[in-house]
């Protein structure tokens, strides 16, 4: 039984649909990689599991299920408490993920108070080890200085640390890496790793860097226009992608062992035969 | 040499200050009207109307700013006009804040049907002219001073309720009120203690405009003798009657005229001082 299960999900925006039955599940523990390019869905899928989608998008079908309790079917404020006990974000953009206005210790502490019922000395001590888990200097004085004092980085290491706080058996990160700069995105997914290993969360990784997913995922999901192209394990998808955009996309990912090679786009048939396969699938449906 | 940071931060300090100590003079005044006012604000004296401020030539110690064409005695009129014109801007400025910042932060953060019927009622109140709405209110609820801040607050929730709800709506689109209805929060709750805080600069800025704008509406209606009792000195009543002596007694109009001038100003320089020093960026 897979801890994240979404079944045959659907959503519009208006008339255009912006998912297309997309199934994919998430095994309690796994690393998946959720691959697309601008547009293709992808974060919408985690706020959808999340319950923060904006209030545009429609779910028209389809079953979310989390840890076998189906979300979309519950009270929304049972919604809330259940994804509040078992999974937490780490955001794409660490600037403006913590208030700006209230001091960091709080806003990691606040969650442990008021979801977990923790006394607040026990949440203190929690947050302090957590922020020298993804070590951060001094993390007394961090607790107590506002977001803009910190970096990027710093900010970003709060985040996962606050994501991991109340032991949540599954992690959506949209995109963590997107906002910073490439030395320290590196630090940051090596981070998440680990902190992945330690705690035996189960990630949904987000992401439209392929080079990512090869260094943290054991298995990903590849979305176009909201349709779930291809489903596999890392290994063969590297070796041999099945699908013929997939292999594009492979194509496409620069090379860092031939700085002079020229970038690859993916071929407009490629793209074509993506978007008539969404076509194809549109006719298919009854009501739209 | 300073850098911009602390150019600003001066310039800041600097209104914040002289803002400060205005009000601050007044609210004294206002309190202690009877142990600092030189006269009985209300006492005529027809032989000694119309005597001018201490410098002229004729004048009374006794009268430091003249008096008027009744003999009243124009600084204790004033200093007991602050009494209202605080109260109001004091009583009439929290509440149109408190009720329209609340509708604002539900419409925006909220957003929905709210949204819908806040802002369409938003839109519908605007379109009153709003010295007639005042005036049309007044004469329903009868003269006095609950009806001006009654009337204040119906006419102008619309501003703090259609400026915050353009604030909560940024806010409701970072990550951070994201991250806060992962974590299982009540929605309410999140819009208390994750967006209010980060609108708290503008709503204080709004409110020290509003209660600036309530010290004008009062003296408007004044002016139109739709205020509060007629022997009760108001600087509107003051302006009014000014006016008529005018070239006789120039100081009856300046002296409450400028008075009026100098407190809508500190309240709005009071604001933006204020803001700066709530902001934690600017901090």
């Amino acid at each position: 039984m897979s801890f994240l299960t979404i079944e045959n999900l659907s959503a519009h925006v208006g008339p255009s649909p912006i998912l297309r039955d997309v199934s994919l599940s998430v095994e309690a523990g796994e690393v998946r990689g959720l691959v697309g390019e601008s547009g293709a869905g992808k974060s919408m899928i985690g706020k959808a599991v999340l319950g923060t989608l904006p209030l545009a998008v429609q779910v028209t079908s389809g079953r979310i299920l989390l840890d076998g309790e189906d979300l979309l079917a519950m009270r929304p404020r049972d919604r809330r408490r259940v994804i509040g006990a078992k999974a937490a974000l780490i955001p794409q953009d660490p600037l403006t993920a913590l208030n700006p206005s209230r001091r960091v210790g709080p806003q990691i502490t606040n969650r442990l108070v008021d979801i977990l019922g923790w006394t607040r000395q026990d949440a203190q001590m929690r947050a302090l080890e957590l922020l020298h888990e993804v070590s951060i200097p001094e993390p007394e004085r961090v607790m107590r200085a506002y977001p803009h004092e910190l970096s990027g980085g710093m900010r970003q290491r709060i985040l996962i640390a606050s994501a991991f706080a109340a032991e949540p058996r599954l992690i959506i990160a949209d995109e963590p890496t997107t906002a910073l700069d490439v030395t320290v995105q590196k630090q940051i997914l090596k981070l998440i790793r680990q902190m992945q290993q330690r705690h035996g969360t189960a990630l949904l990784f987000v992401t439209h860097d392929l080079g990512v997913v090869s260094k943290v995922c054991q298995s990903l999901t590849v979305l176009f226009g909201g349709l779930v192209l291809e489903d596999t394990r890392v290994e063969p998808f590297f070796a041999h992608p099945s699908h013929p955009y997939s292999a594009a996309l492979l194509a496409a990912t620069p090379k860092y062992t031939d700085p002079d090679a020229s970038l690859t786009p993916v071929p407009d048939a490629v793209i074509e035969g993506v978007q008539a396969e969404i076509a194809a699938h549109d006719r298919m449906q009854p009501h739209v | 040499m300073a850098d911009a940071r602390g150019l600003v931060k001066r310039r800041a300090g600097v209104r914040l200050w002289l803002s400060a100590s205005w009000l601050g003079l007044l609210v004294l005044a206002a309190v202690f009207a009877p142990l600092i006012a030189p006269q009985d604000p209300l006492m005529q004296d027809l032989f000694g109307a119309r005597l001018p401020p201490f410098w002229e030539a004729g004048s009374d110690a006794a009268f430091p700013l003249g008096s008027d064409s009744l003999g009243r005695d124009v600084l204790s009129r004033i200093i007991y006009g602050a009494r209202l014109a605080l109260g109001v801007a004091l009583i009439a400025g929290t509440l149109t804040c408190l009720i329209g910042s609340f509708l604002g932060l539900i419409a925006g953060y909220f957003r929905g049907w709210p949204d819908m019927v806040i802002s369409r009622l938003v839109d519908i109140w605007m379109a009153f002219p709003p010295v007639l709405f005042a005036i049309l209110l007044i004469a329903v609820l009868g003269t006095g001073l609950s009806s001006i801040i009654i009337a204040i607050v119906v006419i102008d929730w619309t501003r703090f309720a259609r400026v915050i709800r353009a604030e909560a709506m940024s806010q409701g689109a970072m990550d951070y009120v994201a991250s806060a209805q992962v974590s299982g929060r009540k929605r309410f709750s999140i819009m208390l203690a994750e967006i209010l805080p980060n609108v708290l600069p503008t709503i204080v800025v709004l409110l020290t405009l509003e209660m600036g704008i309530a010290v004008i509406v009062e003296a408007i209606l004044s002016f139109v003798n739709l205020s509060i009792s007629t022997d009760q000195p108001t600087w509107g009543s003051m302006i009014s009657e000014g006016r008529l002596s005018i070239h006789q007694a120039w100081w009856v109009l300046v002296f409450p005229l400028v008075t009026l001038f100098l407190t809508v100003l500190s309240f709005s320089q009071l604001g933006e001082g204020l803001k700066d020093h709530f902001d934690p960026v600017l901090r």
